[in-house]
C-alpha cells in the first residue's frame, strides 16, 4: 500500500509545521486497511550547496528551516569546526548552547501552545472554526499568552545574541562572530523568572487536562521503537554536543557513548516511493526492525537524567506515571514541556557565569581537513551535517540527515494505527481525522527541514465502498 | 466586517510565518482586526472566497505551488508576496541552474541505501526552475526580507487593512 489508491485524503495536514498529505485506504469490508504519510515538497539542499565555499554553509543551511535555523546553523558550524580541525573557544561553545536552547524554548512553545493546544482545550472534536490560536486565546487567555511568551523568550533570546529573530549570522565556522555583552546577559537574565512561570502553568495545564484524553494518549502510536539522542558524559541530556545512546522499548541499552560522527555505520536511508522524506533506521536491526524515534520522549527515554532540579524532579514523577520508556506519541507534548523548563533553566545557569562575557570566541583557522561532520539534537531530535570540500574550501559534497526523517518510519506507524482506530467509513466525522492528523503533531515534524511539502488545496473527502460507490462527504 | 487574511506558503523555509508568529502580543491585536480564514496555522483545507489579503511566503517550484498560487490569485484582493524567497526566489532559486533530475538524484539515489528511486507517487511533478511569485501570478505588494521583520509586517498589514496611512515611499522593485 503506497497511496497508489487512495480511499481517503488529508490535504493539507494543518498546525504542523510543514505541508503534507495522509491517505487512508479502506479494505473491500469498509475497514481502515492502511494510511499513509507523504511529504510531497522537494528542496535539495544535497545538490545546491555544491561549489559554494564553506563559510557561507551556516547562513544557506539555515535556510533549510525557519523554525529550527539554529539547529541547522550550529551543526553546520559544527561540521566547519571539523574541517577547519579546530575546537571554538570554551565561551564560544557556552553561547552556542545558550542559541541552542533557546531555540527548543521558541520551537516547542510553538509546538505546544500554538499548533496543539487546540485539541487539548477544546477536544479533536470541536468544530474545527475554533480550534485555532485565536480560539485558544479568547477561551483561555492565560494559556495563549504564557505560549506567546515562552516563543518570544526564545526568540528574544536568539535575538539578542544573534541580532535577528529567524537566521541570525552569528554562530560562525570556528565560534560565535561576537562576544556577549553585560547589558545583553541583564536583559536576558530579567525575563528568564516570567518565562518559568509560564511553563509551570502550562505543565500544570496539561496535567490537568490529561484525564480528558486518557484514550487518546494510550493511542495516538504506541508502536514500539528503539530511542536515539544525544547525551554528555554525565548521563544527562545534551544539545549542542555529546555522544550518541540508543535504547530498545523496554530500556535496552544497544548503543552508548558512541561517537555520532560516523552516523553512516549505524544509520541507514530508505526512499519510500511515495513521499520525498527519506526514512532512516539502525542497521544493526535493518529495516523495518530498526525503527527508532527522536526528538522529546526518545530524549527522556535515553538520558539519565535532564540535568536541572526542578525538570528532572518532574521527570521523576513522569516516569513513575509513564513508565522509563514510554511509547505513546501522545506523550512527546508532556515531554516537549519538561524540556523547555530544563532549557530556560540551563539558559539562567550558563548566563548567571560572568565568565560568558569572555571576549575570545572565535578559533580562525583555513581547511585542514577535505570533510566534516557536526551533530547537534534539534528541537525534533538528532542532526546531522556532513560536507566534503576541495583544498580551497568549496564544497563538493553534502549530506544531511535531518530529525524529522528519523521519525517518518514510526510518523507512518503513527498515522496508519491511529485511522484503524478512529477513521469509521461508514460514518466519518472531521474529529476522525483530525485525530489522525493530531498523530503527526505529537511529533512535530519540520518538513521544510525534510525537504519541505505542499499539498493540494481542496479537501473532499470522499468515502468510497470497496465497489466504488460513494458512501460519505466531509469537507472542512 | 472583519477583514478576511490569509496566510499561504508554497517554496519556502517557514521563516517568513516565523517572523509573521514575532508579532507576538501584537497577534492577538490582529485577531481583532481581522479573520484569519486561511494558514498553516488554522485547519480551513481549502483556500476560501473573497480574501482581502494574502501573505504568500516562498516560491513557485512544484505543478502544486502553480496550482496554488493561480487559486490564491483568483480568491484574493490584495496579494503579498512575502519575503525573498517569493520575491526573487532566493534560496530555493539556487537549484535554478542545475534542473530537478539531479537534485533527485542526488537526494534518492546517490546519497540513499535501500530502495533507491525517485518517488513518484502522490508526490507533485518538480518545475525545472523555482520561479518568483510575480512571475505566475499579478502581484499587489511586494514585502522583501529574509524574513522581512516582524515590524514590517505588522505595518505593512496594518496599511492594508486601511488601519494606518501608507508609507511616504512605497517600496519597489525593478
Ligand atoms: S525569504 Fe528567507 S525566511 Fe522567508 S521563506 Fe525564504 S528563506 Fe525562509
Amino acid at each position: 500500500m503506497h497511496g497508489q489508491h487512495a480511499d481517503i485524503v488529508i490535504d493539507p495536514v494543518t498546525r504542523i509545521e510543514g505541508h503534507s498529505k495522509i491517505t487512508i485506504t479502506l479494505g473491500d469490508d469498509g475497514a481502515v486497511a492502511g494510511a499513509r504519510f507523504h511529504v510531497t515538497q522537494f528542496r535539495g539542499f544535497e545538490r545546491i550547496c555544491v561549489g559554494r565555499p564553506m563559510h557561507e554553509m551556516p547562513a544557506i543551511m539555515s535556510r533549510i528551516c525557519g523554525i529550527c535555523p539554529v539547529s541547522h546553523i550550529i551543526a553546520s558550524s559544527k561540521a566547519c569546526d571539523e574541517i577547519m580541525a579546530v575546537s571554538p573557544p570554551p565561551v564560544a561553545v557556552e553561547l552556542r548552547r545558550v542559541m541552542n536552547l533557546a531555540q527548543v524554548v521558541q520551537s516547542h512553545s510553538l509546538s505546544f501552545f500554538h499548533l496543539s493546544s487546540p485539541d487539548l482545550l477544546f477536544g479533536f472534536d470541536a468544530p474545527p472554526g475554533e480550534r485555532h490560536l485565536f480560539g485558544v486565546a479568547a477561551a483561555a487567555p492565560q494559556l495563549a499568552s504564557d505560549g506567546i511568551a515562552l516563543r518570544r523568550f526564545g526568540q528574544r533570546v536568539i535575538e539578542t545574541l544573534g541580532g535577528k529573530r529567524v537566521h541570525p549570522g552569528w554562530v560562525v565556522p570556528g565560534g560565535v562572530s561576537q562576544p556577549l555583552e553585560a547589558d545583553q546577559r541583564e536583559a536576558i537574565l530579567a525575563e528568564v523568572p516570567e518565562a518559568l512561570d509560564a511553563v509551570r502553568r502550562g505543565l500544570e495545564w496539561y496535567r490537568s487536562r490529561l484525564a480528558g484524553f486518557a484514550e487518546e494518549a494510550e493511542a495516538l502510536g504506541t508502536s514500539p521503537t528503539l530511542s536515539m539522542g544525544l547525551v554528555h558524559e554525565t548521563g544527562n541530556a545534551a544539545y549542542s554536543d555529546g555522544d550518541l545512546r540508543v535504547v530498545d522499548a523496554e530500556g535496552t541499552l544497544l548503543a552508548d557513548r558512541t561517537d555520532p560522527k560516523p552516523y553512516w555505520e549505524y544509520l541507514g536511508e530508505v526512499v519510500q516511493p511515495d513521499s520525498f522524506l527519506k526514512s532512516t533506521y539502525w542497521r544493526a536491526l535493518g529495516y523495518p526492525e530498526g525503527t527508532y524515534r527522536v526528538g522529546p520522549l526518545a530524549r527522556l527515554n535515553v538520558v539519565d537524567r535532564l540535568g536541572s532540579p526542578e525538570a528532572d524532579e518532574r521527570l521523576g514523577e513522569y516516569r513513575a506515571r509513564l513508565g522509563r520508556t514510554p511509547q505513546s506519541s501522545f506523550h512527546y507534548h508532556e515531554a516537549r514541556l519538561l524540556e523547555i523548563l530544563h532549557a530556560i533553566t540551563v539558559i539562567a545557569e550558563i548566563l548567571g557565569d560572568p565568565g560568558v562575557l569572555d571576549h575570545h570566541v572565535r578559533s580562525v583557522a583555513a581547511v585542514n581537513r577535505s570533510e566534516g561532520v557536526g551533530v547537534s539534537e534539534a528541537p525534533r531530535g538528532t542532526l546531522m551535517h556532513h560536507y566534503k570540500v576541495d583544498d580551497d574550501g568549496l564544497v563538493t559534497w553534502v549530506n544531511l540527515v535531518i530529525a524529522t526523517g528519523h521519525n517518518n518510519e514510526v510518523m507512518n506507524r503513527a498515522v496508519a494505527e491511529t485511522a484503524a482506530r478512529y477513521v469509521r467509513a461508514d460514518r466519518l466525522t472531521e474529529g476522525m481525522l483530525n485525530r489522525v492528523e493530531a498523530a503527526i503533531r505529537c511529533f512535530d515534524p519540520c518538513l521544510s527541514c525534510s525537504t519541505h511539502a505542499i499539498g493540494q488545496m481542496p479537501l473532499e473527502i470522499e468515502l468510497r465502498s470497496a465497489a466504488g460507490d460513494l458512501l460519505d462527504t466531509v469537507a472542512r | 466586517m472583519k477583514a478576511r487574511l490569509a496566510t499561504v506558503w508554497l517554496d519556502g523555509c517557514s521563516g517568513c510565518h516565523m517572523s509573521f508568529l514575532d508579532l507576538d502580543e501584537r497577534l492577538l491585536e490582529l485577531a481583532e482586526q481581522a479573520d484569519l480564514v486561511y494558514s498553516p496555522l488554522v485547519d480551513a483545507k481549502e483556500y476560501p472566497d473573497g480574501v482581502d489579503v494574502c501573505l504568500v511566503e516562498g516560491s513557485v517550484s512544484t505543478t502544486d505551488d502553480l496550482e496554488k498560487a493561480r487559486t490564491v490569485r483568483s480568491r484574493t484582493k490584495t496579494l503579498v508576496s512575502f519575503g525573498d524567497c517569493a520575491v526573487t526566489t532566493n534560496v530555493p532559486g539556487m537549484r535554478g541552474p542545475i534542473g530537478a533530475r539531479p537534485l533527485l538524484e542526488r537526494a534518492f539515489v546517490d546519497n540513499a541505501d535501500l530502495q533507491q528511486g525517485i518517488p513518484t507517487a502522490v508526490v507533485p511533478a518538480l518545475l525545472d526552475k523555482p520561479l518568483p511569485v510575480h512571475r505566475v501570478v499579478p502581484v499587489d505588494v511586494f514585502l522583501p526580507g529574509c524574513p522581512p521583520s516582524a515590524d514590517a509586517i505588522y505595518e505593512t498589514l496594518q496599511r492594508l487593512l486601511g488601519l494606518a496611512s501608507p508609507p511616504e515611499r512605497e517600496l519597489r522593485f525593478g
